[in-house]
């Protein structure tokens, strides 16, 4: 596969939070303001393309040699949860603004299910390095763009006269139904 | 502390999925089909019963600083254990369920029980909290799964119900159907349960 078409297979074609349903609840949880969704969106996009690269070199160096894939969750989970922490930490020496910026949202990334499954994803497709660290970004600007957009629905639909039973998560996950059909319309471009 | 409180607690007031709106991914990806949604609530069961277990017998050695880190581990050895389970005795199910099952690591909803609950009450009842909070989870995987099978593919757990000439709207098993119809059911929860709580 070209790295083209892996690009927009995974930004559009198999949208993570889309079609493959990964990454909800930040999705969910953090949509409510533009300002936040961005934040939210460059923090994934940086640990996810980051993990995605220390978990493949780990799996082909580490466990397919000792032959430990069993291990594979943990490890992964573990390296996910101590890289979002590094990143922390090394940020707020490095760029005070940045890290002020996208601090909050840090945390909460190692619980975000894009980044452990786009690195098992990965793994199972067989791709190679550079064809790995083009997938996660090209995930990751794919749950960007998800989040921009129902970011910007909500943010229009908190002036809106919705019934009191939808208010809320309801109405979001209906509006993300619909985006879904529009996204469905991409199938077969790759 | 009465049981009856926190298994009601667990399979309606405060409900994992449609009050406290958490483990989502699993929910609209699984749902498919009414064979996934028990699996996976099987499945979820398990792990959290056994890692409130363990992390309630732990509270105490636990340093507080470190506690997530400590949490991930154990809830990720739980669910190696039933990934090889299910791969040694439910191959088809470990195959329609895939990447699931790993990421079931990150599910919100057994760090939040293990973080709110376990870490913080006995033994017995860390591992009643998880059975309810993981019967709550699967009522509601089922509820949806029936749902979804039965609109968008006329059949229940496999068999046929309205026979050859039904026609199923296949959107309810295509991704946007998930994300539609668990809209309406958090919306008809609130509606109806929510509101006479609130009374």
């Amino acid at each position: 596969m070209s790295l083209f078409s892996i690009m927009i297979s995974t930004i559009l074609v198999n949208n993570y939070v889309f079609a493959r349903f990964l990454g909800i609840c930040p999705f969910l949880g953090v949509s409510n303001k533009m300002e936040t969704a961005t934040g939210m969106g460059i923090a994934v996009t940086f640990v996810t393309t980051l993990a995605s690269v220390i978990t493949y070199t780990i799996q082909k160096t580490i466990l397919d040699t000792l032959g430990l894939q069993y291990l594979q969750t943990i490890v992964f989970i573990l390296v996910i949860a101590s890289l979002v922490q590094f990143v922390e930490l090394a940020l707020k020496k490095m760029s005070p603004t940045l890290y002020s910026a996208m601090g909050v949202y840090l945390p909460l990334i190692t619980t975000n299910c894009i980044v452990l499954g786009v690195a098992i994803l990965n793994i199972q497709q067989e791709l190679n390095l550079i064809q790995t660290a083009t997938s996660a970004i090209g995930a990751s600007l794919g749950f960007f763009l998800a989040l921009v957009l129902i970011a910007s629905l909500r943010e229009k639909m908190d002036i809106a006269d919705i019934p009191e039973a939808l208010v809320g998560f309801p109405i979001t996950l209906i509006a993300a139904g619909l985006m879904s059909i529009a996204f469905a319309g991409f199938a077969g471009l790759v | 502390m009465k049981l009856s409180t926190i298994f009601k607690n667990g399979i309606i007031f405060e409900n994992p999925i449609f009050v406290q709106l958490i483990g989502m991914c699993s929910v609209l990806a699984i749902t498919n089909s009414v064979k996934n949604s028990i699996g996976m609530g099987a499945a979820v069961v398990s792990v959290l019963v056994m890692s409130n277990i363990v992390i309630s017998i732990m509270r105490k050695v636990i340093p507080s600083k470190i506690r997530i880190p400590i949490f991930i581990v154990v809830i990720a050895t739980f669910v190696t254990m039933v990934e090889m389970f299910m791969k040694a005795y439910a191959q088809p199910l470990y195959l329609s369920l895939g990447i699931f099952i790993p990421l079931i690591v990150v599910n919100c909803l057994i760090l939040a029980r293990a973080e709110s609950f376990a870490s913080k009450n006995g033994v017995f009842y860390s591992a009643m909290d998880g059975l309810a909070m993981g019967l709550g989870y699967s009522a509601a995987l089922l509820i949806l799964g029936s749902l979804r099978e039965i609109l968008g593919a006329g059949s229940f757990y496999g068999i046929s119900l309205f026979g050859e000439s039904f026609q199923p709207a296949a959107v309810f098993v295509a991704p946007p159907g998930a994300f539609i119809l668990l809209g309406i059911l958090i919306a008809l929860f609130n509606k109806f349960i929510k509101q006479r709580a609130a009374n």
